[in-house]
Protein backbone atom coordinates (compact mmCIF):
# COMPACT_ATOMS: atom_id res chain seq x y z
CA UNK A 1 0.00 0.00 0.00
CA UNK A 2 3.19 2.36 -0.01
CA UNK A 3 3.48 2.33 -3.87
CA UNK A 4 3.13 5.59 -5.51
CA UNK A 5 1.88 5.20 -9.32
CA UNK A 6 1.67 7.26 -12.02
CA UNK A 7 -1.18 8.12 -13.77
CA UNK A 8 -2.64 11.32 -16.18
CA UNK A 9 -5.49 13.75 -15.00
CA UNK A 10 -8.62 13.34 -17.07
CA UNK A 11 -10.81 15.68 -15.40
CA UNK A 12 -10.77 17.95 -12.25
CA UNK A 13 -14.02 19.23 -9.88
CA UNK A 14 -14.24 20.55 -6.50
CA UNK A 15 -16.34 17.65 -4.41
CA UNK A 16 -17.21 18.74 -1.11
CA UNK A 17 -14.91 21.59 -0.99
CA UNK A 18 -11.78 19.14 -2.09
CA UNK A 19 -10.34 19.21 -5.36
CA UNK A 20 -10.78 15.76 -7.07
CA UNK A 21 -10.32 14.85 -10.79
CA UNK A 22 -10.55 10.84 -12.36
CA UNK A 23 -6.57 9.73 -13.01
CA UNK A 24 -5.91 7.13 -15.75
CA UNK A 25 -3.74 4.25 -14.73
CA UNK A 26 -3.37 2.09 -17.76
CA UNK A 27 -6.51 0.71 -18.28
CA UNK A 28 -7.73 1.25 -14.61
CA UNK A 29 -9.28 4.86 -13.55
CA UNK A 30 -9.83 6.08 -10.30
CA UNK A 31 -10.95 9.21 -8.31
CA UNK A 32 -7.65 11.19 -6.80
CA UNK A 33 -7.46 14.32 -4.26
CA UNK A 34 -5.49 17.27 -6.28
CA UNK A 35 -5.09 19.19 -3.31
CA UNK A 36 -1.93 18.38 -2.83
CA UNK A 37 -0.87 19.91 -5.94
CA UNK A 38 -2.91 22.78 -6.75
CA UNK A 39 -0.38 23.45 -10.10
CA UNK A 40 -1.68 20.06 -11.76
CA UNK A 41 -3.91 21.05 -14.56
CA UNK A 42 -6.14 17.98 -16.69
CA UNK A 43 -3.46 16.32 -18.98
CA UNK A 44 -0.90 16.37 -16.49
CA UNK A 45 0.65 13.11 -15.14
CA UNK A 46 0.82 13.16 -11.05
CA UNK A 47 2.11 10.39 -8.71
CA UNK A 48 -0.88 9.22 -6.65
CA UNK A 49 -0.34 7.39 -3.67
CA UNK A 50 -3.65 6.34 -1.30
CA UNK A 51 -5.83 8.23 -3.97
CA UNK A 52 -3.87 11.25 -3.66
CA UNK A 53 -1.86 12.94 -5.81
CA UNK A 54 1.48 13.85 -4.40
CA UNK A 55 3.49 15.17 -7.04
CA UNK A 56 3.54 16.53 -10.82
CA UNK A 57 6.25 14.02 -12.52
CA UNK A 58 7.10 13.96 -16.67
CA UNK A 59 4.95 12.05 -19.52
CA UNK A 60 7.83 9.85 -20.09
CA UNK A 61 9.00 9.47 -16.57
CA UNK A 62 5.45 8.57 -15.65
CA UNK A 63 4.50 6.17 -18.53
CA UNK A 64 8.17 4.50 -17.44
CA UNK A 65 7.59 4.05 -14.00
CA UNK A 66 3.49 2.87 -14.51
CA UNK A 67 5.21 0.08 -16.97
CA UNK A 68 7.89 -1.38 -13.97
CA UNK A 69 5.50 -1.63 -11.85
CA UNK A 70 3.13 -3.36 -14.22
CA UNK A 71 6.13 -5.54 -15.05
CA UNK A 72 6.12 -6.28 -10.88
CA UNK A 73 2.48 -7.19 -10.81
CA UNK A 74 1.66 -5.27 -7.64
CA UNK A 75 -0.68 -2.86 -9.75
CA UNK A 76 -4.25 -4.70 -8.77
CA UNK A 77 -3.09 -4.89 -5.53
CA UNK A 78 -2.42 -1.48 -4.80
CA UNK A 79 -5.61 -0.34 -6.69
CA UNK A 80 -7.35 -3.14 -4.97
CA UNK A 81 -11.05 -1.59 -3.69
CA UNK A 82 -14.26 -2.84 -2.78
CA UNK A 83 -16.18 0.46 -2.73
CA UNK A 84 -15.30 1.44 -6.15
CA UNK A 85 -15.88 -0.33 -9.64
CA UNK A 86 -12.89 -0.78 -11.53
CA UNK B 1 24.43 -10.74 -15.47
CA UNK B 2 21.49 -12.57 -15.75
CA UNK B 3 18.58 -9.92 -15.01
CA UNK B 4 20.19 -6.94 -17.16
CA UNK B 5 18.86 -7.93 -19.88
CA UNK B 6 15.41 -7.16 -18.33
CA UNK B 7 16.46 -3.31 -18.15
CA UNK B 8 14.99 -0.88 -19.86
CA UNK B 9 18.27 1.03 -19.73
CA UNK B 10 20.41 -1.79 -20.19
CA UNK B 11 23.51 -0.29 -21.29
CA UNK B 12 23.29 2.87 -18.50
CA UNK B 13 22.43 -0.03 -15.53
CA UNK B 14 25.40 -2.26 -17.12
CA UNK B 15 27.33 0.97 -16.35
CA UNK B 16 26.47 1.65 -13.17
CA UNK B 17 26.92 -1.31 -11.58
CA UNK B 18 30.81 -1.47 -13.60
CA UNK B 19 30.94 1.99 -11.66
CA UNK B 20 30.33 0.81 -8.62
CA UNK B 21 32.61 -1.87 -8.96
CA UNK B 22 35.41 0.14 -9.84
CA UNK B 23 34.82 2.77 -6.64
CA UNK B 24 33.91 -0.28 -4.05
CA UNK B 25 37.68 -0.45 -2.43
CA UNK B 26 36.29 -1.55 0.60
CA UNK B 27 33.50 -3.50 1.92
CA UNK B 28 30.16 -1.66 2.48
CA UNK B 29 26.84 -2.15 3.90
CA UNK B 30 24.07 -0.09 2.54
CA UNK B 31 20.31 -0.22 3.42
CA UNK B 32 17.65 0.57 1.71
CA UNK B 33 14.59 2.27 3.88
CA UNK B 34 11.76 1.69 1.79
CA UNK B 35 9.79 -1.61 0.79
CA UNK B 36 9.04 -0.73 -2.42
CA UNK B 37 12.86 0.12 -3.26
CA UNK B 38 13.36 -3.99 -1.42
CA UNK B 39 10.73 -4.81 -4.09
CA UNK B 40 12.88 -3.74 -6.95
CA UNK B 41 15.35 -4.70 -5.84
CA UNK B 42 14.46 -7.96 -5.88
CA UNK B 43 12.88 -8.10 -9.06
CA UNK B 44 15.69 -7.25 -11.07
CA UNK B 45 17.97 -9.13 -8.35
CA UNK B 46 20.34 -6.14 -8.15
CA UNK B 47 21.75 -7.29 -4.88
CA UNK B 48 23.28 -10.47 -6.91
CA UNK B 49 24.79 -7.66 -9.69
CA UNK B 50 26.63 -5.68 -7.28
CA UNK B 51 30.85 -6.82 -6.54
CA UNK B 52 30.98 -9.11 -3.03
CA UNK B 53 31.40 -6.68 -0.96
CA UNK B 54 28.59 -4.32 -1.36
CA UNK B 55 25.67 -5.73 0.44
CA UNK B 56 22.34 -4.86 0.76
CA UNK B 57 20.38 -5.09 3.72
CA UNK B 58 16.80 -4.26 4.02
CA UNK B 59 15.24 -1.55 6.87
CA UNK B 60 12.19 -1.51 8.10
CA UNK B 61 9.96 0.70 5.47
CA UNK B 62 7.04 -1.62 5.09
CA UNK B 63 4.15 0.13 7.00
CA UNK B 64 1.93 -3.22 7.30
CA UNK B 65 5.27 -4.84 8.62
CA UNK B 66 5.70 -2.54 11.45
CA UNK B 67 1.91 -2.21 12.74
CA UNK B 68 2.14 -3.51 16.23
CA UNK B 69 0.33 -6.74 17.08
CA UNK B 70 -1.44 -5.14 19.81
CA UNK B 71 -3.44 -2.06 16.81
CA UNK B 72 -3.85 -5.56 14.79
CA UNK B 73 -5.88 -6.75 17.46
CA UNK B 74 -7.62 -3.71 18.07
CA UNK B 75 -8.99 -3.47 14.95
CA UNK B 76 -10.18 -7.32 15.00
CA UNK B 77 -11.73 -6.38 18.42
CA UNK B 78 -13.78 -3.01 16.75
CA UNK B 79 -14.28 -5.47 13.57
CA UNK B 80 -16.29 -7.94 15.43
CA UNK B 81 -18.76 -5.40 16.83
CA UNK B 82 -22.48 -5.07 15.83
CA UNK B 83 -23.10 -2.23 13.26
CA UNK B 84 -19.07 -1.43 12.49
CA UNK B 85 -17.85 -1.44 9.43
CA UNK B 86 -13.85 -1.47 9.13
CA UNK B 87 -11.98 -0.34 5.96
CA UNK B 88 -8.31 -0.19 5.61
CA UNK B 89 -5.92 -1.02 2.80
CA UNK B 90 -6.14 -4.57 1.02
CA UNK B 91 -2.21 -6.14 2.60
CA UNK B 92 -3.94 -5.04 6.12
CA UNK B 93 -6.68 -7.61 5.88
CA UNK B 94 -3.95 -11.26 6.27
CA UNK B 95 -1.59 -9.91 9.10
CA UNK B 96 -1.96 -12.27 11.91
CA UNK B 97 -3.22 -10.90 14.95
CA UNK B 98 -2.34 -12.68 18.61
CA UNK B 99 -5.48 -14.97 17.46
CA UNK B 100 -6.85 -14.48 13.78
CA UNK B 101 -6.58 -12.04 11.44
CA UNK B 102 -9.03 -9.43 9.72
CA UNK B 103 -9.78 -11.73 7.07
CA UNK B 104 -11.20 -14.25 9.33
CA UNK B 105 -13.25 -11.75 10.88
CA UNK B 106 -14.87 -11.17 7.32
CA UNK B 107 -15.15 -14.80 6.72
CA UNK B 108 -17.17 -14.94 9.73
CA UNK B 109 -19.82 -12.14 9.11
CA UNK B 110 -18.03 -8.93 10.42
CA UNK B 111 -18.41 -6.04 7.24
CA UNK B 112 -14.34 -5.43 6.79
CA UNK B 113 -13.50 -3.71 3.55
CA UNK B 114 -10.76 -2.74 1.19
CA UNK B 115 -10.00 0.35 -0.29
CA UNK B 116 -7.23 2.08 -1.97
CA UNK B 117 -7.69 5.84 -0.77
CA UNK B 118 -9.22 6.98 2.78
CA UNK B 119 -11.49 8.87 0.83
CA UNK B 120 -13.52 5.98 -0.09
CA UNK B 121 -14.16 5.32 3.20
CA UNK B 122 -15.82 8.64 3.62
CA UNK B 123 -18.00 8.29 1.08
CA UNK B 124 -19.23 5.06 2.83
CA UNK B 125 -19.69 6.77 5.85
CA UNK B 126 -21.63 9.66 4.40
CA UNK B 127 -24.12 6.99 2.30
CA UNK B 128 -24.34 4.89 5.25
CA UNK B 129 -25.67 6.53 8.18
CA UNK B 130 -26.46 3.52 10.40
CA UNK B 131 -23.26 2.68 10.32
CA UNK B 132 -20.09 3.15 12.48
CA UNK B 133 -17.49 3.55 10.02
CA UNK B 134 -14.10 2.98 11.17
CA UNK B 135 -10.79 3.32 8.89
CA UNK B 136 -7.57 1.39 10.07
CA UNK B 137 -4.83 4.00 8.93
CA UNK B 138 -1.46 2.88 8.41
CA UNK B 139 1.60 3.98 6.67
CA UNK B 140 4.62 6.64 6.60
CA UNK B 141 4.81 10.07 5.76
CA UNK B 142 3.70 9.33 2.51
CA UNK B 143 0.03 7.77 3.83
CA UNK B 144 -0.46 10.10 6.54
CA UNK B 145 -1.49 13.16 5.14
CA UNK B 146 -4.18 11.31 3.03
CA UNK B 147 -5.25 9.82 5.84
CA UNK B 148 -5.19 13.46 7.46
CA UNK B 149 -7.41 14.76 5.15
CA UNK B 150 -10.08 11.99 5.65
CA UNK B 151 -10.65 13.32 9.25
CA UNK B 152 -9.91 17.14 8.53
CA UNK B 153 -12.66 16.74 6.17
CA UNK B 154 -15.08 14.24 8.37
CA UNK B 155 -14.70 17.19 11.24
CA UNK B 156 -15.29 19.42 8.52
CA UNK B 157 -18.72 18.08 7.60
CA UNK B 158 -19.68 17.24 10.85
CA UNK B 159 -20.04 13.34 10.05
CA UNK B 160 -20.75 11.39 13.22
CA UNK B 161 -20.00 7.75 12.12
CA UNK B 162 -16.47 8.24 10.92
CA UNK B 163 -13.52 7.52 12.88
CA UNK B 164 -10.25 6.45 12.75
CA UNK B 165 -7.94 4.12 13.76
CA UNK B 166 -4.37 5.87 13.22
CA UNK B 167 -1.11 3.76 12.91
CA UNK B 168 1.31 6.14 11.73
CA UNK B 169 4.60 5.88 11.78
CA UNK B 170 7.95 8.63 10.99
CA UNK B 171 11.04 7.33 9.00
CA UNK B 172 13.96 9.85 10.53
CA UNK B 173 13.31 8.26 13.88
CA UNK B 174 13.74 4.67 12.55
CA UNK B 175 17.26 5.37 11.35
CA UNK B 176 18.46 7.02 14.67
CA UNK B 177 17.09 3.59 16.75
CA UNK B 178 19.22 1.98 14.01
CA UNK B 179 22.00 3.82 14.33
CA UNK B 180 21.93 4.05 17.83
CA UNK B 181 21.96 0.10 17.68
CA UNK B 182 25.42 -1.35 19.28
CA UNK B 183 24.37 -3.99 16.56
CA UNK B 184 23.97 -1.57 13.55
CA UNK B 185 26.20 -2.43 10.64
CA UNK B 186 24.74 -0.16 8.33
CA UNK B 187 27.12 2.82 7.00
CA UNK B 188 24.51 4.13 4.19
CA UNK B 189 20.84 4.94 3.55
CA UNK B 190 18.82 4.98 0.39
CA UNK B 191 16.60 7.59 1.63
CA UNK B 192 12.76 6.49 0.84
CA UNK B 193 11.44 9.04 -2.13
CA UNK B 194 8.23 8.90 -1.73
CA UNK B 195 8.06 9.78 1.84
CA UNK B 196 10.93 12.66 1.00
CA UNK B 197 8.31 13.53 -2.14
CA UNK B 198 5.96 14.77 1.20
CA UNK B 199 8.74 15.90 3.49
CA UNK B 200 11.77 16.92 1.79
CA UNK B 201 14.83 16.14 2.97
CA UNK B 202 16.22 18.52 5.59
CA UNK B 203 15.35 16.17 8.45
CA UNK B 204 18.10 14.08 7.19
CA UNK B 205 20.67 16.38 7.54
CA UNK B 206 19.99 16.40 11.10
CA UNK B 207 20.54 12.42 11.10
CA UNK B 208 24.26 13.07 9.47
CA UNK B 209 25.11 15.86 11.35
CA UNK B 210 24.83 13.43 14.16
CA UNK B 211 25.65 9.89 13.14
CA UNK B 212 28.13 11.25 9.89
CA UNK B 213 26.16 8.67 7.82
CA UNK B 214 25.71 9.15 4.07
CA UNK B 215 22.14 9.27 2.82
CA UNK B 216 21.24 9.12 -1.02
CA UNK B 217 17.09 9.97 -1.32
CA UNK B 218 16.27 7.44 -4.27
CA UNK B 219 13.67 6.56 -6.66
CA UNK B 220 11.81 3.57 -7.43
CA UNK B 221 13.11 2.18 -10.48
CA UNK B 222 16.41 -0.44 -11.33
CA UNK B 223 18.59 2.65 -12.27
CA UNK B 224 17.53 4.88 -9.70
CA UNK B 225 18.87 2.63 -7.00
CA UNK B 226 22.04 1.46 -8.80
CA UNK B 227 22.65 5.23 -9.51
CA UNK B 228 21.91 5.63 -5.23
CA UNK B 229 24.02 2.56 -4.42
CA UNK B 230 26.61 4.28 -6.69
CA UNK B 231 26.51 7.89 -4.93
CA UNK B 232 26.05 6.48 -1.40
CA UNK B 233 29.36 3.89 -2.65
CA UNK B 234 31.65 7.45 -3.78
CA UNK B 235 30.53 8.79 -0.57
CA UNK B 236 31.48 6.09 1.56
CA UNK B 237 34.77 6.15 -0.47
CA UNK B 238 35.79 9.77 -0.58
CA UNK B 239 35.39 9.79 3.70
CA UNK B 240 31.86 11.87 3.48
CA UNK B 241 28.40 12.22 5.05
CA UNK B 242 26.02 14.26 3.01
CA UNK B 243 22.37 13.94 2.11
CA UNK B 244 22.08 13.99 -1.99
CA UNK B 245 18.98 13.61 -3.86
CA UNK B 246 19.13 10.80 -6.47
CA UNK B 247 15.31 11.14 -7.26
CA UNK B 248 14.96 14.87 -8.37
CA UNK B 249 11.84 14.15 -10.52
CA UNK B 250 9.59 14.03 -7.34
CA UNK B 251 11.89 15.16 -4.66
CA UNK B 252 12.88 19.11 -3.54
CA UNK B 253 14.28 20.16 -0.19
CA UNK B 254 11.60 21.17 0.77
CA UNK B 255 8.65 18.74 0.02
CA UNK B 256 5.16 18.96 -0.30
CA UNK B 257 3.91 22.21 1.75
CA UNK B 258 0.02 21.41 1.08
CA UNK B 259 0.48 17.99 2.23
CA UNK B 260 2.81 18.75 5.60
CA UNK B 261 0.06 21.61 6.32
CA UNK B 262 -2.80 19.01 6.68
CA UNK B 263 -0.64 16.29 8.23
CA UNK B 264 0.46 18.86 11.27
CA UNK B 265 -3.49 20.36 11.21
CA UNK B 266 -4.75 16.49 12.38
CA UNK B 267 -1.78 14.75 14.02
CA UNK B 268 0.92 15.34 16.36
CA UNK B 269 3.86 13.39 17.11
CA UNK B 270 4.02 10.64 19.59
CA UNK B 271 6.27 7.55 21.00
CA UNK B 272 5.52 4.61 19.21
CA UNK B 273 6.03 0.82 19.07
CA UNK B 274 7.24 -0.65 15.99
CA UNK B 275 6.35 -4.44 15.59
CA UNK B 276 9.06 -6.07 15.90
CA UNK B 277 11.60 -3.52 17.12
CA UNK B 278 10.10 -2.08 20.26
CA UNK B 279 9.61 1.52 21.29
CA UNK B 280 10.71 4.11 19.25
CA UNK B 281 10.80 7.81 21.16
CA UNK B 282 8.77 10.16 18.64
CA UNK B 283 8.28 8.04 15.74
CA UNK B 284 4.93 7.87 15.35
CA UNK B 285 1.98 10.45 14.66
CA UNK B 286 -1.72 10.38 16.79
CA UNK B 287 -4.66 12.06 16.42
CA UNK B 288 -4.03 15.69 18.36
CA UNK B 289 -6.80 16.56 21.10
CA UNK B 290 -8.86 18.65 18.71
CA UNK B 291 -10.16 15.52 16.59
CA UNK B 292 -10.84 13.68 19.75
CA UNK B 293 -14.42 12.63 18.08
CA UNK B 294 -12.95 10.75 15.82
CA UNK B 295 -10.32 8.35 16.92
CA UNK B 296 -11.72 5.30 16.96
CA UNK B 297 -8.84 4.19 19.72
CA UNK B 298 -10.82 6.49 22.12
CA UNK B 299 -14.41 6.12 20.89
CA UNK B 300 -13.89 2.14 21.54
CA UNK B 301 -11.66 2.08 24.17
CA UNK B 302 -9.33 0.00 22.94
CA UNK B 303 -6.39 2.00 24.31
CA UNK B 304 -5.44 -0.50 26.88
CA UNK B 305 -5.10 -3.64 24.53
CA UNK B 306 -1.74 -5.15 24.38
CA UNK B 307 0.16 -8.42 22.64
CA UNK B 308 2.63 -10.56 22.97
CA UNK B 309 5.14 -11.29 19.63
CA UNK B 310 5.02 -14.51 18.65
CA UNK B 311 8.70 -15.87 19.24
CA UNK B 312 9.61 -18.20 16.09
CA UNK B 313 9.18 -14.99 13.33
CA UNK B 314 12.83 -13.12 13.42
CA UNK B 315 11.30 -9.91 12.02
CA UNK B 316 13.02 -7.81 14.53
CA UNK B 317 16.01 -8.87 13.03
CA UNK B 318 14.71 -8.65 9.76
CA UNK B 319 13.51 -5.08 10.15
CA UNK B 320 16.95 -3.72 11.25
CA UNK B 321 18.98 -5.20 8.84
CA UNK B 322 20.75 -7.73 11.02
CA UNK B 323 19.52 -10.70 9.49
CA UNK B 324 18.21 -12.02 5.74
CA UNK B 325 14.37 -13.30 5.57
CA UNK B 326 16.88 -16.90 4.53
CA UNK B 327 18.13 -16.81 7.46
CA UNK B 328 15.15 -17.86 9.33
CA UNK B 329 14.56 -21.50 9.77
CA UNK B 330 10.70 -21.02 9.49
CA UNK B 331 10.85 -19.38 5.70
CA UNK B 332 9.35 -20.55 3.08
CA UNK B 333 8.59 -23.73 5.07
CA UNK B 334 6.14 -22.39 8.14
CA UNK B 335 6.07 -19.20 6.63
CA UNK B 336 4.67 -18.34 3.32
CA UNK B 337 2.55 -15.48 1.67
CA UNK B 338 -0.34 -18.26 2.41
CA UNK B 339 0.34 -19.22 5.77
CA UNK B 340 2.38 -16.12 7.37
CA UNK B 341 3.99 -15.91 10.63
CA UNK B 342 4.72 -12.40 10.87
CA UNK B 343 3.58 -9.43 8.92
CA UNK B 344 6.75 -9.48 6.51
CA UNK B 345 5.73 -12.26 4.81
CA UNK B 346 2.22 -10.66 4.06
CA UNK B 347 3.08 -7.21 2.72
CA UNK B 348 4.04 -7.01 -0.87
CA UNK B 349 6.82 -4.49 0.55
CA UNK B 350 7.59 -7.03 3.10
CA UNK B 351 11.13 -8.40 2.83
CA UNK B 352 10.28 -12.03 3.59
CA UNK B 353 7.00 -11.83 0.62
CA UNK B 354 9.75 -9.77 -1.85
CA UNK B 355 12.43 -12.86 -1.12
CA UNK B 356 9.76 -15.36 -1.95
CA UNK B 357 8.42 -13.79 -4.40
CA UNK B 358 11.17 -13.99 -6.43
CA UNK B 359 12.32 -17.53 -5.50
CA UNK B 360 14.93 -16.65 -3.16
CA UNK B 361 13.64 -19.56 -0.97
CA UNK B 362 14.73 -21.99 -4.10
CA UNK B 363 18.06 -21.47 -3.03
CA UNK B 364 17.26 -21.70 0.88
CA UNK B 365 19.92 -21.68 3.43
CA UNK B 366 22.52 -20.68 0.58
CA UNK B 367 20.41 -17.92 1.96
CA UNK B 368 21.51 -14.05 0.88
CA UNK B 369 23.29 -12.37 -1.52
Amino acid sequence: MCLAIPGKILSSDVNNGVRVGRVQFGGITREACLDFVPEAVVGDYVIVHVGFAISVVDRAEAERSYELLQSMGVLEGELQSDLEPS
Amino acid sequence: MKYLDEYRDERIARGLVAMIAQRATRPWVLMEICGGQTHTLMRFGIDELLPKGVEMVHGPGCPVCVTPLETIDKAINIASRPGVTLISYGDMLRVPGSRTDLFHVKANGGDVRIVYAPTEALKFARANPGRQVVFFAVGFETTAPANAMAVWQAKREGLRNFSMLASHVLVPPAIRALLSSRRNRVQGFIGPGHVCTVMGYREYEDLIREFHVPIVVGGFEPVDLLEAILMLVTQLEEGRAEVENQYVRSVTYQGNLHAQKILGEVFEVCDRKWRGIGGIPESGLNIRQEYADFDADRIFGTQGVTADEPAECISAEVLQGLKKPTDCPAFGVRCTPENPLGAPMVSSEGACAAYYQYRRHLVGAKGSA
